[in-house]
């Protein structure tokens, strides 16, 4: 009991991060982790690798996120980009990098899901690509080619100027 | 150095720092010469490092209680796991024929006995239980206990269960073959629905304690000098037993 709540507790920060950048909303995403916690709780004695739980854990909030797109999917479309920016970002951080912060979190939301999974389990997540196969349950050569797509789909959202604020994004961007 | 064509993946596992330091090394003599390639390598880690940071307040703020993991594995413990129940249930049904009700330790008795009174207990549960606008007819206690003993015309005991975890929401007086039935109705913190029903028995009336199962609720019955007692929930036999155990203590010391 004590080795799972010291295996689980350490991850749940991370499981919320990914949860909130897949649903784009606040109250939704913790629901989200609140399910997944309660299941882990329930099948902890189930689950097969002995390994770090930490790829079993998103991989039962990835299949519970998926769920709740397919059966929402028209509302999870279409949620405020900008609402996305607003209360995820640190209070502390400056309005110039607030508005890049927005404006990458905003361009992320405009990729499919699958790829943007992908993007943030291996970029934000630091899953390797094995173990971001296994969450997804696809092969690794297929994490690799949305990963692939995922990034040359950001990069051209990036380039292009900003739905509100134009240009700022490829100006404040640091240079290669 | 290996002579490995560098692929699109090498570029990736780059930005993603995967890359065995000797490969690293072999990526970045290669992005040297090729400016281009560099270009949009730098931008996929510019991406990586913009997301991260847009991301890392998020997993800085602090949990909110619906998150307490000590608190999901302490009611977890508190209330069986549902697919625990499910396979229960499951078992349940196939022990006692598919729909059918299983009675453990009773065999079918005569009419108006416990495997009667275990189906009134099972459908009053079923009836009132799910009913969100008035699930108990009245909720004051005093004024409850006063109307059921006048019904079944002996002292009726209300069952104290708030150390077990539950509140008492109410009663009413329900009808079955063999008379009026008082109904007693509790609730959880999570709004899980428990119904005690106890009235005279007509035959059985000393009856031993038995589990019974069916459709997705379980529940014990029993009998003590004349009156029946059945308790009925959505949890599993063995997590209903302790109630059962502490209704029939308390209503013996009448």
């Amino acid at each position: 009991m004590n080795d799972m709540l010291h295996q689980i507790e350490p991850v749940i920060p991370a499981l919320r991060r990914y949860a909130r950048a897949l649903v784009r909303n606040h109250a939704a995403a913790d629901d989200l982790v609140q399910d997944c916690l309660e299941r882990a709780v329930s099948h902890w004695e189930q689950r097969r690798d002995t390994g770090s739980p930490k790829s079993w854990l998103f991989a039962i909030l990835h299949n519970l996120a998926i769920n709740q797109f397919r059966s929402a999917a028209a509302r999870v479309q279409h949620i405020a980009i900008d609402e996305a920016g607003e209360h995820e970002i640190g209070q502390d951080a400056v309005q110039e990098q607030k508005m890049i912060y927005q404006d990458v979190l905003g361009k992320l939301a405009k990729l499919p899901d699958e790829q943007r999974a992908v993007l943030l389990l291996i970029a934000v997540e630091d899953l390797s690509y094995a173990e971001a196969a296994k969450v997804l349950n696809i092969p690794i050569g297929t994490v690799m080619s949305r990963l692939s797509r995922a990034r040359e789909r950001l990069q051209q959202e990036l380039e292009r100027p900003a739905d509100h604020q134009q240009g700022n994004v490829v100006q404040l961007r640091s240079k290669p | 150095m290996s002579n490995r064509p560098i692929s699109e993946d090498d570029l990736h596992a780059y930005v993603d720092h995967a890359l065995e330091p000797e490969r690293q090394a072999e990526v970045a003599a290669y992005l040297e010469s090729h400016p281009d390639v560099a270009r949009r390598v730098a931008s996929f880690s510019d991406q990586r490092t913009m997301l991260r940071a847009a991301l890392a307040p998020i997993a800085e703020e602090p949990l909110p209680p619906q998150l307490n993991l000590s608190r999901i594995i302490e009611s977890k413990r508190r209330r069986p796991a549902s697919f625990r129940w499910a396979i229960a249930a499951m078992l349940m049904l196939a022990i006692g024929g598919v729909g059918g009700w299983a009675i453990r330790g009773a065999t079918e008795g005569p009419a108006g006995g416990l495997a009667a009174l275990a189906q009134e207990a099972s459908d009053s549960y079923k009836v009132y239980a799910s009913d969100r606008t008035r699930p108990v007819e009245l909720r004051d206690s005093a004024e409850l206990v006063q109307w059921v003993s006048n019904r079944l015309q002996q002292p009726v005991k209300l069952p104290d269960l708030t150390k077990s975890g539950y509140r008492l929401m109410g009663g009413r007086v329900v009808p079955t073959a063999h008379g009026p039935a008082a109904m007693f109705m509790y609730d959880d913190d999570h709004g899980e629905r428990l119904v005690v029903l106890t009235r005279p028995m007509t035959s059985d009336q000393n009856a031993p304690m038995a589990a019974h199962s069916g459709g997705d609720v379980a529940g014990f019955s029993w009998a003590d000098g004349g009156t029946g007692y059945s308790v009925v929930g959505p949890r599993s036999v063995e997590a209903l037993r302790p109630l059962a155990n502490e209704i029939r203590k308390q209503a013996q010391a009448i």
